[in-house]
């Protein structure tokens, strides 16, 4: 049985994704910017997406940009707002938790002369909104938090932040990086008063290279990149038309059921953790109930390495990763987000992420809880001596 | 430097080939083989010849000027590479003609020493090497009155070469030097993930030796992408050194077996001493005259004199260890120069390290090592044969 438990890393496309793709790359490969009948076809795609995009987080169709992905989307937001409103304030506030793609592209803008606060977390991860009124001040202008962290899931209060910013000064900009939130809470900008809203595609079953930022039409924002001047000169370059569509689709299917689908993976997420509990020596260092994530299991297992379990479960089809799989792969790595909750370095190197997906079943995660009973006593037999 | 449009051919220079006495041919032959290979990947057709003593290679068709030169360059046995101009022997006064021009094109910056190396091949020409020199050296000077000529320290050496035809190359690129891959028979490298084994294989290599080389392999302890490593950087090896067939041995049981019967202060020395045993009955199998290995005097635990003597005790067949006084700057230094550093750095790391033990010994004592290896007698020859028979064997080439 092959048991894909790292979804937070990327998800498998769904088929009519796929069937949409082809049918586009294949047949309406017009560039939507064409003035023929092709080019009409392919506007049509972006319509659709607009549409669906739009329709589910109640938003107008001229606050969507697509983008290649989180990594642009963030970017975009971060820089292209800094830039645009340095004059009322150069100071910026994120937390400590964040993804790379805010934590490095705040300390760029560190380098430009703006001043940045991290907000701490709690053990579960969590922001204190106290730390955050206490830092805002006259020279903020923007406030990034990411909606579900991707290495332990919490989920931060945005409703309760977008409401603290706003009261204390309306023409604070919010920005809420959700690359792993979208699709698995419900989240309405407006009433929730986030200004920008970042989005991947390949996270909720779309294809890779594609994500969109929501940007509320009363923001002042300045392009990072120049061109053909699409998308009204913010985001310049041919509309990725298959990616656009794809995504869309994705989100259409995914949204209608998306409340039976949460709680039917807050259930085997539950399951889970109880059963990873039946292992000696195991700490779980997601939050539960509404304060995590209903797809993110990140748990310790002490005394052993990370690598070597991921390894081992590999030998037995199961996928699943070793810290974020973005910062698997550089040297020394130590992950933000696990120092902050509190983890020692030993802890650090003996975790894991499992997280689910729609296609997860209870089928699956036995299979993978039989095998860690199986793995975990031989593999803690040989330890560093 | 770059007169991609203007060179045809290469003068190829060797290094210690011309003093093999009645055995030059061999290694000339293999030194044109190893040419011709380099050159398979380079976009453009080439004729490699062997005419009286000299090596040349002639472009066929167009060719990338850089590229050609890159491949020749990671060719042993090569010191000099020298861009060269072949023209028709039309007379004395179109050769002057053609030198000042070369001059002209080739070397813009015309306030430099120089001096004319003629040499007469073709005895029918009718000047000798003296009288051409002259004669040449004063058509550059009347051409270029801001030229001088200096006999001992020329700035610009113009070669003037009177064959079949008329060879002129002022340029010589340095080679990688050493002995051509083949000469000398194939030797087993124990590449593991790190930056000194592929080294000690391109040095081995450099001396004509070919390489077989083998990898120990502990998933779940070493992951894939350690293994892609390691097949990466024999790609690299295999730049100077030819298509290397790479070994991998599945390591695992053995390693676990070790561990759960000798103490752990020895468990590296012993995992040493039967990666050595199992890569010597290889490199047996496959015709491998020696072992070769990364190591260095004091780098670690397992390589002081005594650890080293307690792993070299285990095999018959010489072992290599060319980097054995190089200092770690000096194969960093090295591993950057062959282009393999990038590589060995990548952080998929042999997790095998919890098989290191805190404390590791520095100065084992064979005799103990001996005993606890006998802990071993039940089950270790047995895990040893199937390691060996299930070995996966890649054949790892540019």
């Amino acid at each position: 049985m092959e048991v894909y438990l790292d979804n937070s890393a990327t998800t498998k496309c769904f088929p009519e994704v796929a069937e949409i793709m082809k049918q586009i790359m294949c047949e309406d490969y017009g560039n939507s910017s064409s003035m023929h009948r092709k080019g009409v076809r392919a506007e049509k795609y972006l319509r659709y997406a607009t549409d669906i995009i739009t329709e589910n987080l109640k938003v107008n169709d001229k606050e969507i940009i697509f983008t290649s992905g989180g990594t642009e989307s963030d970017n975009l937001a971060l820089i292209g707002t800094a830039s645009a409103n340095a004059r009322a304030g150069r100071h910026l506030i994120t937390t400590a938790i964040e993804h790379s793609a805010v934590l490095e592209t705040m300390k760029y803008l560190e380098k430009e002369g703006f001043r940045v606060t991290y907000l701490p977390v709690d053990q579960k991860g969590i922001i204190c909104l106290h730390d955050l009124e206490r830092a805002i001040n006259r020279d903020t202008i923007l406030v990034s938090i990411m909606h579900t962290n991707n290495e332990i899931g919490s989920v931060q209060p945005i409703a309760a932040a977008g409401e603290l910013i706003k009261g204390i000064n309306p023409q604070i900009i919010f920005h809420v990086d959700a690359v792993q939130g979208f699709s698995k809470c419900p989240i309405y900008p407006k009433r929730m008063m986030i200004d920008l809203l970042s989005v991947s595609g390949h996270k909720i079953h779309g294809p890779k290279g594609v994500g969109f930022l929501y940007v509320n039409e009363k923001i002042k924002m300045n392009p990072i990149s120049f061109g053909g001047k699409q998308q009204r000169g913010i985001r310049s370059g041919t509309l990725n038309v298959p990616g656009i569509a794809g995504m869309a689709k994705a989100i259409e299917i995914i949204m209608p059921s998306l409340e039976d689908d949460v709680a039917k993976m807050h259930e085997l997420r539950q399951y889970f953790i109880e059963g990873l509990r039946e292992i000696p020596d195991v700490t779980v260092n997601s939050p539960g109930g509404v304060h995590g994530a209903p797809h993110i299991v990140n748990a310790t297992f002490i005394g052993i390495k990370s690598e070597v379990l991921l390894h081992a479960l590999e030998d037995n089809e199961i996928y699943v990763s070793a810290g974020s799989a973005c910062a698997a792969h550089k040297i020394n790595y130590q992950s933000a987000t696990l120092k902050a909750i509190g983890l020692s370095k030993d802890m650090m190197s003996g975790t894991i992420r499992f997280s689910f997906s729609n296609y997860t079943s209870s089928a699956e995660l036995n299979f993978t809880l039989q095998k860690l009973y199986d793995i975990i006593p031989m593999l803690r037999k040989y330890v560093k001596k | 430097m770059q007169h991609s449009n203007y060179y045809r051919s290469f003068l190829i220079k060797y290094a210690e080939i011309g003093v093999k006495g009645k055995n030059r041919y061999l290694f000339e032959d293999a030194l044109v083989r190893q040419i011709k290979y380099s050159l398979k990947k380079v976009n453009g057709d080439f004729a490699v010849t062997r005419t009286s003593g000299r090596i040349y290679v002639n472009a066929q068709s167009d060719f990338d000027f850089a590229d050609t030169v890159y491949a020749l360059k990671s060719v042993f046995g090569i010191s000099g590479i020298c861009p060269m101009v072949a023209m028709e022997d039309e007379g004395f006064d179109r050769l002057a003609e053609f030198l000042v021009q070369y001059v002209e094109d080739v070397h813009g910056q015309k306030n430099i020493t120089f001096k004319i190396a003629a040499r007469r091949s073709r005895k029918d020409y009718p000047f000798d090497s003296m009288e051409l020199n002259a004669r040449l050296g004063g058509v550059i000077l009347d051409a270029f009155p801001a030229m001088r000529v200096d006999v001992h320290h020329p700035e610009l050496m113009l070669h003037v070469e009177i064959r079949e035809k008329i060879n002129i190359y002022s340029e010589i690129i340095p080679g990688q030097g050493g002995m051509p891959v083949g000469t000398n028979g194939k030797a087993m490298l124990l590449l593991s993930g790190g930056i000194d084994s592929p080294v000690a294989g391109y040095m081995i290599a450099k001396r004509g030796v070919k390489l077989d080389a083998v990898y120990f392999h502990a998933p779940p302890y070493t992951s894939d992408r350690a293994k892609q490593k390691v097949i990466d950087l024999a790609r690299i090896v295999s730049r100077f050194s030819g298509p290397i067939n790479l070994h991998i041995i599945n390591f695992t049981d053995i390693q676990l077996y070790i561990y759960d019967k000798c103490p752990h202060e020895e468990l590296t020395i012993i995992m040493r001493r039967y990666m050595m045993r199992i890569a010597e009955q290889i490199a047996q199998e496959t015709e491998c005259l020696g072992l070769i290995t990364g190591e260095s005097i004091g780098q670690v635990a397992s390589q002081t004199l005594k650890s080293l003597a307690a792993t070299n005790e285990v095999c018959r067949l010489p072992v290599y260890r060319p980097l054995i006084g190089f200092d770690k700057i000096e194969i960093i230094n090295l591993a950057e120069r062959i282009g393999t550093y990038e590589t060995s750095i990548q952080p998929f790391e042999d997790c095998c390290t919890i098989f290191v033990a805190k404390h590791p010994v520095t100065k084992p004592n064979i005799k103990m090592i001996n005993k606890h290896e006998k802990n071993l007698t039940e089950k270790i020859d047995e895990l040893v044969e199937a390691a060996i028979e299930t070995k996966e064997v890649l054949l790892v080439q540019q």
